[in-house]
């Protein structure tokens, strides 16, 4: 059985180093401690990617079945949980093609579209714009505008500014290139911000827009 | 610096990895471009509004019913 190397330095140990080391050893008590810390992550990335709450759920469950039985696999020059993603996204994108059988489904195709590389609405944000709208609306207005962009632009944006990968990390796991990954976050980045203005600008409370009544 | 040279290194600015010199000329940038001003805090606003904001939950009893499914799955592949 391999030995896993820490990557967080030569002295300090990932703590998710030493449950993965339990776990090969028959511990499964340590699984279930890794399954809490990251199920919900999981959840949201299959879910980014997937854009279906039953393939997310089904997703989550083979992407830890998967992770457990392949764990010799696991080197350790990588962080477990990057490890971990790189199967759930995976996982996803196989469900992606099933779902939509005979189109092929590929993150790290070239996007050629230049829609929202360059800013177009300079009008600033009221202070805390959030507040304009309840729970449930703003929810919807996230995931809309979420939802808008080309798959790739998406999952990057999900993985580096939601989920807190970094740039290198959100490379290896979908496969890309850092400068693909770069060129796509400013994108991403750049095209939700466009969209999430037309709610989120400073207006008069009377001509606001509702979620309901414009398009994301 | 252009608006353009500035809109390159964008994400460099928000992710707070550029180096003094480049870094005072953006401030100089900023300080004349109105424009550039409200796309680096809005930009910054727009991801900070993502990581607060939970788009997919996942409530605790659908939760505790995944995980255990989950711990089942490994128990029998053993």
């Amino acid at each position: 059985m391999s030995t896993i190397q820490s990557v967080a330095g030569q002295d300090e140990q990932h703590p998710d180093v030493a449950l993965v080391e339990r776990v090969r050893a028959g511990d499964l008590s340590a699984y279930d401690t890794l399954v809490r810390k990251y199920e919900r992550q999981l959840f949201r990335i299959s879910q980014h990617i997937t854009q279906n709450r039953e393939d997310a759920e089904d997703v989550m469950q083979d992407a830890f079945l998967k992770a457990y039985e392949k764990l010799d696999q696991f080197q350790g020059n990588s962080k477990f949980y990057t490890w971990l993603v790189r199967i759930a996204v995976n996982e996803s994108l196989m469900r992606l093609r099933k779902r939509r059988t005979g189109k092929m489904v590929s993150i790290d195709d070239d996007i050629v579209t230049e829609e929202g590389s360059m800013p177009r609405d300079f009008a600033d944000w009221a202070p805390n714009p959030e507040q304009n709208y309840n729970q449930a609306e703003l929810a919807e207005i996230l995931k809309k505008t979420i939802q808008g962009l080309p798959e790739g632009f998406r999952l990057v944006f999900a993985l580096r500014d939601v989920e807190g990968l970094s740039t290198e990390e959100t490379a290896e796991t979908l496969g890309l290139s850092v400068p693909a990954v770069k060129s796509r976050l400013l994108r991403a980045r750049l095209q939700l911000r466009e969209r999430l203005t037309r709610y989120f600008k400073k207006t008069t409370p009377a001509v606001a827009p509702r979620v309901n009544g414009a398009e994301a | 610096m252009k608006c353009t040279e500035f809109l390159a290194i964008l994400d460099d600015v928000i992710d707070e990895s550029i180096a003094a010199q480049t870094r005072a000329e953006i401030e100089v940038h900023l300080r004349k471009c109105g424009h550039c001003e409200v796309v680096l805090d809005t930009t910054r606003k727009t991801i900070e509004i993502y990581r607060c904001h939970e788009i997919y939950e996942l409530p605790s009893e659908v939760s505790e019913r995944l995980h255990n499914a989950i711990m089942e799955r490994c128990k029998k592949a053993k």
